[in-house]
């Protein structure tokens, strides 16, 4: 029957379904409708951790997500192996595999136990104040033991084989939680006509009520009343009901994030669906009816398998019919807890005693367990606790200070209940401290967002149902629905008062030779808090950080209220003059493949293609990704290295002609009568007496007088001009100008069109350019007189229309030919044909940037950095002398912007002509100077020139125009290398190749 | 991702937008007129306000326009949205002295 500790009648799970599963190589039995936990439970298995520091074995804590130790690893195969999932929230399925963790060699077995005879030496911090001597041996031996001995589980080594998708959904009320207050809500909402979303952590709807047998509600029972409200749900059209779909983050505006877990409970899953489904909700309004999380009890060795919180033993019972053990002592400090000692009565486990650290029980829970028989002893605490493996025995001690023994295989503890104000805060909403709750209740907020409910302190069923229901109507009214009568729920229940109890308990023992664990998951003790507080910190922001309370996986669901207690009473103080740490999402770990969604593999990142880009691909280019584009790099033949080809093609380049794809250069039309006086304002240059039919190379700068951009622009008519950027900063130039045309002048007439993806750009470069071109554009005189260097003509080129640019990046004759983006192939098929008989060669990025080199031309972004003015690089002449303002003329007027020892542009020739300098590598005077050495500077561009037969570089060099014809240094870590500054052009000085 | 009104389009998601730093700080007619303490106070100091700031948006992935808004910097709440060159609106600081966090 699935577990010697199954109860033949009773839960919610199925019993015709039985299910086989492993943990650690072991195989056992459970039904559908189990957790792991509750199946382990059901089979007598408790041990199932290993604590994080020191590795004291664990069981089960709670039933929910709220549990600190049951950290499994789930999965049968290497890429769908999840580690750190809770027991308690893992849905048994046929054939599930998992295993415990942070244990070596074995779980009964861990010989990283000695941590926990070492206690003394692992205090909060303690690697600031053991482990120091000698220096060396931190990194070498005490870091990677520590490491290896702390941790959770191990993390998979393979890619996730599951898919994730994402969706944007709009609502108008979104209830989180299907507890009694979050179905009462979604009714209320529902019957108004309000668009709503329900959803649910947990595979079943109902929260508190799966647990619940003894309720009765408008005449039926709990479940019965459960059933019906959910099937209403479900039955209206306005309703999406979200199972298994955890509210995960809170975000600005009602932006709410929730993960749908849709496949993790099928043994056999569709392999169609996502493992999990992220849905992106912006609701009008947000009720949060997210419940109250029981809090343990800090006393001594509270933390052995066995030890668990009495509702949670009570869910094990009433939900999944797992008995969590035999004979029970119940630690209470309020009333609540009775009812746990009731239901597993009934149950059939023996309630040994029921210790309540209150001097007075006199509600109607304590009244029932009198009249059922049970001791309960008023004024007595646990004072400690027995058993390794499993607890055997408490110590209980009374008020007058007699300690008794009591054995036992389970002991319940519970503090009370704390409100689940985790989204609430996580969206900014403002909490108050409740003195009586002893906990923090949801106050103000400027979102649309209520609390309804025991996430806002109330716990009596009744209360919880018309707080749903009054919370769900008012939220539907704010987003639009209809009134909905406010109504009340007629509920028969024995109901607690709300005593709370928060911090240590007194059990009178020294504190500092005992372990009373505040924070299970962390291993945090109460000695570790107060250390904490005698050491100095008083906020409750440095006590966390310090000790780790609070900061494991479960955000200190069980420990943050306790955790507050300790500090209060150490430094004697009230709890709200502590302080509360800051709920951050994800309110429990989210997997990354959910964040991830579509976005992997050559999904990551929009790839763009250049209009030529198939044809480079067909011709054997290997590409490189310039931003978001793929550009062809070079094009090696047969066999060729990178060197090779692009030694090749830059020969071929300055000797005959070579053809490359510029399309991806940015492109903006400027249009309109003021668009000359609008570049004026924008660029360095002068556009005024640039006649239609020119070009012009054009500096931006940012206001502060730096190089943003550079370009060539042309003018096709007194109100139009084809400007263009680099590749990367289009966007940059178009955002600055539309910034200064739209907020500056909007009074100019001018308007801009962004055409990067428009145009196909064909360069054509080298001294047999206008050969290859003069056959193909019968219509446009390309002569040298006709066309001089920097003109642009428009015609039609192979028969299409275009814009002809005489322009050179090469320093070589060159053309660039702009056609529509859909016609580049064509033309660059058909230029490529006339270009045959003169070896004309295809070339790839590398090359451009080598020619480009050889003549000294900048790249903005290589040679610039955003602190370079137009003089650093060389590029003082851009400066129309006569302009009275453009964007950053004000800012090149500062003195240190003139300054002689600024880093300016110079040409490096090493020494050795076959070393190439590294892009980067820092200039110095000295090298055998004392370190650190001051640089003057760094190398901005490296390569082998083949025309010349050696190396060239580029620098930027402090003062570096003043240094022409002396040696500096290019430290490297073997060796200093000699360079001689030299003028920033090694090829053709004066330019003549240039205007053949 | 925040829900930012633009006036031309309706309240659209933050990630169409673009965040282009505090508004109403205009650009000298003629710059030569400013020192240079002056310049560097145009071009780097900001206010920088616990409360409401005048700031400015552009809808890149929308209509393309720049616009002004009034955004709470403690809760992210946009208060106003209103055209480039319109003046700010009068509203109050919001008046929130406990913190209870």
């Amino acid at each position: 029957m699935s577990g010697a500790f199954r109860l033949p009648r009773g839960g919610r799970v199925n019993r015709t379904q039985r299910l086989r599963f492993t943990f650690d190589g072991r195989s056992y039995e459970g039904l559908a409708g189990d957790t792991l936990a509750s199946a382990l439970i059901a089979n007598g298995v408790h041990l199932v951790a290993r604590s994080f520091k020191y590795h004291r074995p664990r069981g089960f804590v709670s039933a929910g997500t709220d549990e600190p130790n049951a950290l499994v690893g789930v999965g049968r195969e290497p890429a769908r192996y999840t580690p750190n999932l809770q027991a308690t929230s893992v849905e048994l399925h046929d054939g599930l595999v998992c295993e415990s963790q942070h244990r070596w060699p074995s779980l009964r077995f861990d010989l990283g136990a000695v941590t926990d005879a070492l206690a003394r030496l692992l205090p909060p911090g303690f690697y600031y104040k053991t482990f120091m001597w000698p220096a060396a041996a931190w990194k070498r031996l005490y870091e990677p033991l520590i490491r290896a001995a702390a941790g959770h589980g191990r993390a998979p080594r393979v890619a996730d084989a599951d898919r994730y998708s994402q969706r944007y959904v709009h609502c108008d009320v979104l209830v989180v939680g299907a507890g009694p207050a979050g179905l009462a809500a979604a009714s209320a909402a529902a019957e108004s006509g309000a668009r709503v979303i329900l959803c649910d952590e947990q595979a079943e709807l109902g929260g508190s009520l799966l647990a619940e047998i003894e309720a009765v509600i408008d005449g039926k029972p709990a479940a019965a009343w459960l059933a019906e409200t959910v099937a209403a749900l479900d039955g209206r059209s306005n309703v999406t009901l979200l199972p298994r779909t955890t509210a995960f983050g809170c975000y600005p505006h009602n932006f709410i994030a929730l993960v749908e877990r849709v496949t993790d409970h099928l043994g056999q899953p569709d392999p169609h669906l996502p493992r999990e489904r992220l849905w992106q909700v912006r609701a009008r309004e947000v009720v949060f009816a997210t419940g109250a999380i029981e809090r343990p009890l800090v006393f001594p060795d509270n933390d052995r398998p066995g030890i668990m919180l009495a509702d949670a033993a009570r869910t094990y019972v009433n939900r999944y019919a797992a008995k969590p053990g035999t004979r029970a002592v119940v630690f209470a400090a309020h009333d609540g807890a009775y009812r746990a000692a009731l239901d597993l009565a009934r149950a059939g486990v023996e309630i040994a005693a029921i210790a309540d650290l209150r001097e007075t029980a006199d509600g109607a829970l304590p009244a029932a367990a009198r009249a059922a028989g049970h001791k309960v002893l008023t004024g007595t605490v646990v004072a400690g606790t027995s058993g390794r493996r499993r607890i055997t025995g408490v110590r209980l001690a009374g008020r007058d200070g007699r300690a008794t023994s009591v054995a036992c295989d389970l002991l319940l503890m519970s503090g009370g209940f704390t409100p689940n104000v985790s989204l609430f805060s996580q969206s900014r909403g403002k909490l108050r401290f409740d003195e009586t709750l002893k906990a923090y209740v949801p106050d103000r907020t400027t979102e649309r967002q209520r609390a309804a409910g025991a996430c806002r302190g109330l716990f009596a069923l009744t209360a919880v149902l018309e707080d749903g229901h009054a919370q769900g109507a008012a939220a539907a009214i704010e987003a639009g629905g209809d009134r909905v009568a406010p109504r009340s729920f007629a509920v028969t229940t024995l109901d607690a008062a709300t005593d709370a109890f928060i911090g240590a308990v007194r059990h009178g023992r020294a504190t500092r030779r005992v372990k009373a664990f505040v924070d299970f998951q962390h291993d945090v003790t109460t000695h570790d808090i107060e250390l904490a507080t005698r050491e100095g910190f008083q906020s409750i922001e440095h006590v966390k950080r310090y000790t780790t309370t609070g900061m494991a996986t479960d955000q200190g669901k069980t420990s943050n209220m306790n955790a507050l207690g300790v500090v209060a009473e150490a430094l004697h103080l009230p709890v709200p003059q502590i302080g509360l740490t800051t709920f951050r999402p994800p309110y429990t770990p989210v997997t990354f493949g959910t964040l991830a969604g579509p976005s992997r593999g050559v999904l990551f990142d929009p790839i763009r293609t250049a209009p030529m880009h198939d044809w480079a691909v067909a011709n054997g280019a290997a590409f490189e990704d310039v931003g978001t584009w793929k550009r062809a790099h070079y094009f090696p033949r047969d066999g060729e290295t990178m060197h090779e080809a692009v030694a090749r093609e830059c020969l071929a380049v300055r000797r005959s002609v070579g053809i490359f794809d510029a399309s991806t250069l940015g492109k903006i039309e400027v249009v309109g009568p003021d668009a000359a006086e609008f570049l004026n304002r924008m660029y360095t240059n002068s556009w005024t007496k640039l006649a239609p039919g020119r070009l012009r190379y054009g500096v931006m700068l940012r206001e502060d007088g730096f190089v943003l951009d550079d370009g060539v622009v042309g003018r096709l008519a007194p109100d139009r001009f084809h400007v263009t950027t680099t590749t990367g900063g289009v966007t940059r130039v178009l955002q600055l100008m539309e910034d200064y045309l739209q907020t500056e002048w909007p009074y100019l007439d001018v308007w801009l069109t962004p055409t990067t993806e428009q145009w196909a750009v064909i360069a054509l470069q080298g001294p047999d350019a206008r050969r290859v071109l003069q056959p193909l554009c019968p219509d446009i005189d390309i002569s040298a007189e006709a066309m001089p260097h920097m003109s642009v003509r428009e015609g039609r080129v192979c028969g299409v229309p275009a814009r002809l640019f005489r322009v050179s990046f090469t320093g070589e004759l060159g053309f660039e030919i702009n056609v529509p983006a859909g016609r580049g192939r064509a033309v660059w098929e058909a230029v490529f044909e006339a270009g045959a008989p003169f070896g004309i060669t295809p070339y790839g990025t590398e090359t451009m940037h080598v020619l480009r080199a050889e003549k000294g031309y900048i790249i903005v972004g290589q040679e610039t950095d955003g602190t370079a003015t137009p003089d650093d690089v060389g590029l003082g002449w851009a400066i129309g002398k006569a302009k009275k303002d453009f964007v950053g003329k004000r800012a090149l007027a500062r003195p240190a912007m003139a300054s002689a020892d600024r880093k300016q542009l110079v040409g490096l020739l090493t020494d050795q002509r076959e070393t190439v300098l590294e892009e980067g590598a820092q200039v110095v005077a000295d090298p055998k100077g004392a370190a650190p050495l001051r640089p003057l500077g760094h190398v901005t561009s490296a390569y082998w020139s083949p025309v010349l037969g050696r190396s060239i570089a580029l620098a930027l060099v402090s003062g570096g125009r003043a240094l022409t014809g002396q040696r500096l240094f290019v430290p490297m870590p073997d060796r200093a290398l000699a360079v001689t500054v030299v003028a920033p052009v090694f090829y053709d000085p004066t330019g003549e190749r240039l205007h053949a | 991702m925040l829900l930012i009104p633009c006036p031309y389009c309706g309240p659209r998601p933050e990630l169409e937008f673009r965040y282009v730093g505090e508004a109403h700080i205009a650009r000298a007619e003629d710059p030569s007129l400013l020192d240079d303490e002056a310049w560097s106070a145009y071009l780097y100091v900001r206010s920088n306000p616990k409360g409401l700031h005048a700031e400015r948006w552009q809808h890149v992935h929308g209509c393309g326009r720049f616009f002004n808004t009034l955004r709470d910097t403690t809760n992210d709440a946009f208060s106003a949205t209103y055209r480039i060159g319109a003046p700010k609106p009068d509203l109050p600081q919001p008046n929130d002295k406990t913190d209870a966090s």
